[in-house]
């Protein structure tokens, strides 16, 4: 012990470092994508094999609902991605505001799916049930990776607002202020992703043709 | 930052077994994964050696088939999802990689710490099938459909293990590639890196782009076996090749997630027992990138017999020959290291040169499956169980051995025996050859694998290799009785630098201290391997 006492390293990894948690972010997303792509091949895959069940299934989906649920998501996306910049310039009672918007609208989304999925469900479209059975393979497919690719979609909309909510509360005891705002920066890449991954959603299950 | 406590060692600075479990100091967390992985690893030793004795004499000897069929599965799910994938990495990576780049800690410790109870609650996850259900899976680690999908053992949660232990590797890969980009200390460049952390880096983006495809299929296999869905059963409309090419773009990737890091510790372990530079650094640092790049396309080399169309079996064959010439570079530069090195032979460099005489066995028997023709003769035969086990257990367990012989002093702040160390390393080698290259020659033979029985013109090679798995328990038992021994009895006082190595962790105390430096490290002129200009270490 008879060595110089006090050394302090200049680069810690317990110190706060924003560049590095975005960037940890960013891995994040990749994994995420990585995780639907391999549903999307799948999808893909089917999609060349029941060409017709496929697009004959889609016709049972509600393209209103659809389009009203994607225009939804671009809101929220817009919502938060202002709420980042009501906190870079230091308004935080705005940023809070922004926030909570996008919470109610993730929200409105879940509410719009409940009501989507119960008419699909109340049909015997959901897989394991009697109807859903006897359909055809093609269609039993499609219903599977609608069911299936939604679902996990939906999951990850609950994670988001979960995120959401934490922001907000931090954001509220002063903790994420306008010199430290690496969590809504990450809340808002996120979200982002939610809503990217369901554009691609929407047509591929909606809008075929 | 309390003053007084600065030298005392991460050993010392708090006790309990809490202060173990939820701690975020990687040092502690790599050797929570230590104690972790050598249980799981010796009760797949103990699964591995069952087989063995089943596989003595033709015929039955001690288990029912249904019975061998479960324990090479489980046996396969734990030495694959709970030994090698996190081994070096999880264990070494994490102790090792913050202190070689001169730093205290990674990007996001508590990222680390949650990434080990993952780990942990994946292992009871996959563990648990020997209690409950009907019995573990008998399906292989591969979990091929449309077996998977009917068998009624529990394959579910077998599968949902393997998925929860797929989060844990992607947080360390995530940990280690912010790291690696943020945490360098002041002046360590990319190509001022150790060896070792550029092929972590190489891992860590494999474990990161490949992962999440294998945990959305084994999702896929469990909605399948609930709902009863037509993904990958063709019966009910699935299609069973879809599983094999979507399980394969994970898990052959997933090869070079278990063999780079064994790279790397050789690429360490050369340079510091020949006292000589590297041959070739920059050689080696893009060829694990090389390997990294070109492994994520030659994974059809498992499907050759699937019933996949000519042309694509010619490509992926044609690719998979690509990887031989990055793996090649690497072990010339590595021989070429040791020519005209002041070489010193001790326990460690016993293990890299072992590993580099077996990795070059498994290496090339890999060429000869790779080709297409041969491959046909010699699809599902020992032949290729041989292959794999001499590159994963001969490649790749030695080189984690080598890594334990050789960072053993820092670590625990003791030597181990090394004569003792010397006598149980050559029982291992022995016993590791006796045990695997027979398997070579039943291959070529003819023996398919995976069956309980065999026709009894197999039955001098087997005799072999089961013998030899007896050798190889000795030698492995007697290697970790001297490392335990050493742990409480062996010698004090090693100092900072008992090998003579020159990355950043040989310079400070040995345990490191909490924060790993006491004094800030200095890095040699050029590059990392520079052993002319090296630092001369202060006690």
């Amino acid at each position: 012990m008879e060595h110089a006492t006090g050394f302090i390293l200049p680069n810690s990894g317990h110190n706060r470092d924003a560049e590095a948690s975005k960037m940890g972010m960013w891995l994040f997303l990749f994994t995420e994508l990585l995780l639907f792509g391999g549903l999307f091949i799948v999808y893909m895959v089917y999609r060349l094999m029941n060409h017709d069940a496929f697009l004959l299934s889609s016709f049972e989906l509600n393209v209103v609902m659809g389009t009203v649920n994607t225009i939804v998501l671009l809101v929220s996306s817009m919502t938060i991605a202002m709420s980042i910049t009501a906190i870079q310039k230091g308004n935080s009672i705005l940023s809070i505001k922004l926030l909570a918007t996008t919470l109610i609208l993730s929200l409105v989304f879940m509410i719009i799916k409940y009501f989507e999925w119960s008419s699909k469900i109340h049909h015997g479209l959901f897989p394991g049930m009697e109807y859903y059975g006897n359909l055809p393979k093609g269609e039993a497919l499609f219903f599977f990776l609608y069911f299936f690719m939604t679902g996990l979609h939906a999951l990850h909309i609950i994670i988001g607002a979960v995120l959401i909510a934490v922001v907000i509360y931090r954001t509220k005891k002063g903790e994420v202020h306008s010199e430290n705002y690496t969590l809504t920066e990450n809340a808002g890449l996120y979200w982002h992703l939610v809503d990217l991954i369901w554009i691609y959603l929407f047509p591929l299950f909606y809008l075929i043709h | 930052m309390a003053t007084a406590t600065a030298n005392i060692n991460f050993f010392q600075a708090r006790k309990g077994l809490f202060s173990w479990i939820f701690s975020v100091d990687h040092k502690r967390i790599g050797l929570l994964y230590l104690y972790s992985l050598m249980t799981f690893f010796l009760v797949g030793v103990t699964l591995g050696l069952l087989m063995r004795y089943e596989l003595l004499n033709p015929g039955k000897d001690l288990v029912e088939a249904q019975t061998y069929n479960q324990i090479f599965t489980l046996h396969g799910v734990i030495m694959i999802f709970l030994f090698i994938i996190p081994s070096i990495p999880a264990v070494f990576g994490n102790f090792f990689l913050p202190i070689m780049l001169g730093t205290d800690d990674v990007s996001f410790p508590r990222l680390n710490l949650l990434s080990w109870w993952i780990y942990i609650i994946g292992a009871i996850m996959a563990l648990s099938t020997l209690v409950f259900g009907d019995g573990p899976a008998d399906t292989g680690w591969t979990f091929y459909a449309p077996y998977s999908v009917n068998t009624t053992t529990n394959v579910s949660m077998s599968v949902l293990a393997a998925f929860v232990l797929g989060f844990s590797s992607i947080l360390t890969g995530l940990n280690f590639i912010v790291t690696i980009h943020r945490l360098r200390t002041p002046g360590m460049t990319f190509l001022k890196m150790p060896l070792f952390a550029w092929s972590l880096y190489a891992t860590s983006w494999i474990q990161l782009l490949a992962t999440p495809i294998i945990g959305i299929t084994l999702l896929m296999i469990v909605a399948e076996r609930a709902l009863g869905v037509g993904l990958f059963d063709p019966s009910i409309g699935g299609d069973p090749i879809l599983y094999q090419h979507l399980f394969w773009i994970y898990s052959h990737p997933a090869v070079y997630i278990m063999a780079l890091p064994a790279f790397g510790v050789i690429s360490e372990l050369l340079p510091t027992f020949s006292q000589r530079t590297i041959f070739g650094y920059k050689a080696i640092a893009f060829s694990s990138l090389a390997i990294a790049f070109v492994g994520y396309f030659i994974w059809g080399h498992h499907m050759f017999t699937s019933g996949m169309s000519g042309t694509a079996r010619i490509i992926f064959s044609i690719l998979t020959f690509f990887v031989a010439i990055p793996t090649a570079i690497k072990v010339f530069n590595w021989v070429a290291t040791l020519y005209k090195g002041s070489i010193n032979v001790q326990p460690p460099l016993l293990y890299a040169l072992a590993f580099i005489f077996q990795f070059m066995i498994g290496g090339f028997t890999g060429l000869i499956l790779g080709a297409l023709a041969t491959d046909i003769h010699l699809h599902d035969t020992y032949f290729v169980v041989g292959h794999f086990h001499y590159v994963m257990f001969g490649g790749t367990g030695f080189a984690f051995f080598g890594a334990l012989h050789y960072w053993y002093p820092k670590i625990w702040g003791r030597m181990y025996n090394v004569k003792v160390a010397n006598i149980a390393f050559t029982i291992f080698f022995i016993g590791f050859n006796m045990l695997y290259f027979p398997m070579l020659i039943a291959g070529l033979m003819g023996m398919p694998r995976r069956y309980y029985d065999y026709l009894p013109e197999f039955h001098l090679p087997n005799m072999i290799s089961t013998y030899g798995s007896w050798v190889l328990a000795v030698g492995l038992l007697l290697m970790l009785g001297n490392l335990i021994a050493g742990f409480y009895k062996g010698k004090r006082g090693v100092g900072r630098n008992p090998w003579g190595g020159i990355t950043l962790e040989w310079q400070t105390l040995s345990p490191p201290p909490v924060q790993n430096f006491d004094r800030m490290p200095e890095i040699p002129k050029n590059g990392p391997y520079d052993y002319e200009n090296k630092p001369i270490i202060k006690e």
